[in-house]
């Protein structure tokens, strides 16, 4: 049985429809993200689970419970924002009490979890500081400790690290996610960052105007991206217009490649092909059995990465290569091939634009 | 541009000189006045006087009763409707704003006949038949004439957090509305709750015209009829309330600049960090 359940759900305001028939099931414990582009809706649905917000059509079950009509109050649902929210009359002990005194428990129980979420947050050193006193880290770490003091049965967080510098992003990332598995707690978590939605979460759901495009695990997304959409925006792409050769076979770049399946469409239909970067190699690797004639445009040194772009069939193809001892920077101009195996080649029922 | 900024603004000080000498001149003329009461010499007599009369105190206490309701009765109007209009009506502030602003622009004599026509003798709620719903009347009536700065520093105080994430912050947390408006809104107004206040009181406390028309025994019709009786008196009686109202911009800047978890008159000593544990 999931533990949250969103069916049907659909959102406008006025005129203007902002999620559309968002169904969604996450497991007890899981971390699921929500991943897209500002203003696909994600905040949205996030309001509408915490109760901020009220569906236009759908319902949403916690623990089989029908809470669509809820109140926020009273909906048991712990919640982070990008903005932090502290109460800035407060201590960091106050604010994380804050949640605790409203159930009306007693002054005992209160000091004895507000000293536990500090432990698990490394900031009881700091009970006694008032938020205008804390870094942005700092305050987001007491937010979540905040919000998860009262034990909540859901957890949400709307981008709560988009304010964060780089350094301090990565660190309460890990931070978030060992908490989150440390307390068993099932948690929806909303980032426009793909490589932050990939890195901590159980699934991904990767949103486009107001619908759920794709749901998977970060590796199904994006090994397997089933639309466009999704493939484009999770991670870097190349993509090729193609049409369906035969039963088997596609056609692009200028040849046709064998051993592609495509099944159900005829010969003709429109395509696109989209190869990632890391997946084109300019030297032949096992396995690589398929090839493109192409010419080096320009090529970069980056460290652990060499990036090239190469002509393709009159379009320019970004390609990634591992760095080693032994490689030499790709020549501008020179011919060469651009390798890859029949399992990179991503066929995505969309026309590219 | 940057070469004007260079030079001594000689007339800028002349300008600021001026000004200072048109209001600091008739004060200390005023103040030596008012030491004059016992003849050849420079002594507080008029003060004394005022202070050993009752009717000053009297009438100092009913005001003052008075102006504090007033200020209570404003904040428990003011403060939920900015907080509602902030958070549900954000479209029609600029409406409410100009509503806030009548009472500057309605004289209060309107303002008063209108009272006085609305709930006089043959109204069904004659209010001004007892020394009670006059009172009631006058609180009302400078409650009104306090909103145009009431609001305003309530909702500038609104404007400097973000009351409506913090609301919901509070609510997932399982407060309700009154709760949050109670510990999360109102303690994080307070300073402007405040400076509206002081505002307030040093409106209603010398006001004349609706206190004079209703006919209560209140500082401000005492003040004119201090004017017209006496002469040293109305000197001290002036420098007071000019004392008073300095007394009330100070008390406003220190709330205004407070920190949570600072006390009103501490020294910002470097903050120490306790050590771990609660
Ligand atoms: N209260 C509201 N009133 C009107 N439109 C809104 C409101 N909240 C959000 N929207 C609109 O809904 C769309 C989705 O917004 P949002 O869920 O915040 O997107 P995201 O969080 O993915 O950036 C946006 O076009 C936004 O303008
Ligand atoms: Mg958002």
């Amino acid at each position: 049985m999931s533990f949250l359940t969103l069916s049907g759900i659909n959102k406008s305001f006025g005129a203007n429809t902002v999620v559309r028939d968002f169904d969604l099931a996450v497991e007890p414990g899981e971390f699921v993200s929500f991943l897209g582009p500002s203003g696909c809706g994600k905040t949205t649905v996030l309001r509408m689970i915490a109760g901020f917000e009220t569906p236009s059509g759908g319902t949403i079950r916690v623990g089989g419970a029908d809470v669509t009509a809820l109140p926020a109050s009273r909906r048991k649902i712990g919640m982070v924002f990008q903005a932090y929210a502290l109460f800035p009359n407060m201590s960091v002990r106050d604010n994380v009490a804050f949640g605790l005194r409203i159930a009306g428990m007693t002054r005992a129980q209160i000091d004895a979890r507000v000293a536990e979420m500090l432990d698990l947050i490394a900031l009881g050193h700091l009970a006694d500081r008032y938020p205008y006193q804390l870094s942005g880290g700092q305050q987001q770490r007491v937010a979540l400790a905040r919000a998860l003091a009262p034990r909540p049965n859901l957890l949400l967080l709307d981008e709560p690290l988009s304010a964060l510098d780089a350094q301090i992003r990565t660190s309460l990332r890990d931070d978030i996610r060992r908490i989150q598995r440390e307390l068993g707690i099932t948690t929806v978590f909303v980032t426009h960052d793909q490589e932050e939605a990939l890195s901590i979460s159980d699934r991904v759901v990767v949103m486009y105007k107001g619908r759920a495009d794709q749901i998977g695990t970060p590796a199904q997304i994006y090994n397997h991206p089933t639309t466009r959409f999704v493939a484009g925006f999770v991670g870097k792409l190349n993509t090729f217009d193609a049409r369906v050769a035969g039963a088997d076979s596609l056609a692009f770049g200028g040849q046709e490649f064998s051993g592609l399946r495509r099944a159900g469409l005829n010969a003709g239909v429109p395509l696109t092909v989209a190869l990632r970067p890391e997946a084109l190699s300019l030297h032949r690797r096992p396995g690589d059995e398929l090839s493109l004639p192409g010419r080096v445009q320009h090529s970069s040194f980056l460290g652990s990465v060499i990036r090239a772009q190469v002509e393709v069939a009159g379009q320019s193809v970004s390609i990634d290569m591992f760095n080693r001892a032994d490689a030499k920077l790709p020549v501008a101009g020179a011919p060469t091939e651009v390798w890859f195996t029949r399992d990179d080649v991503l066929v995505l029922p969309e026309v590219s634009p | 541009m940057a070469e004007v900024s260079r030079r001594p603004p000689l007339l800028s000080i002349l300008i600021a000189l001026a000004g200072a000498a048109f209001f600091l001149v008739p004060l200390i003329a005023t103040f030596n006045f008012s030491l004059r009461m016992t003849r050849g010499e420079l002594s507080f007599a008029a003060y004394r006087s005022v202070f050993e009369s009752d009717t000053f105190l009297s009438v100092l206490g009913f005001s003052t009763v008075a102006s504090l309701m007033a200020i209570a009765l404003g904040a428990l109007i003011v403060v939920p409707t900015a907080y509602w209009v902030r958070l549900r009506l954000p479209h029609m502030r600029p409406l409410i704003e100009f509503l806030s602003l009548m009472p500057l622009i309605i004289p209060p004599v309107v303002l008063v006949f209108g009272y006085v026509r609305l709930y006089g003798t043959s109204s069904i709620l004659p209010l001004t038949m007892t020394e009670t719903g006059t009172n009631i009347l006058l609180v009302i009536g400078y409650v009104v004439l306090s909103v145009p700065y009431m609001y305003r520093a309530v909702d500038n105080g609104m404007a400097a957090i973000d009351i409506a994430t913090l609301t919901e912050a509070a609510e997932s947390l399982g407060a309700s509305r009154p709760r949050t408006i109670a510990f999360v809104i109102f303690p994080n107004i307070r300073s402007a709750i405040v400076s509206g206040a002081f505002l307030t009181f040093s409106i209603s406390l010398g006001e004349f015209v609706i206190t004079s028309l209703l006919n209560r025994p209140a500082f401000g019709p005492y003040l004119v009829q201090m004017g017209q009786d006496y002469a040293y008196q109305p000197a001290a009686l002036a420098i007071m309330a000019f004392a008073f109202t300095w007394v009330c911009m100070v008390l406003m800047e220190l709330f205004a600049t407070r920190r949570p978890g600072q006390r009103l008159l501490q020294w910002r000593a470097p903050r120490t960090v306790e050590k771990a544990k609660s």
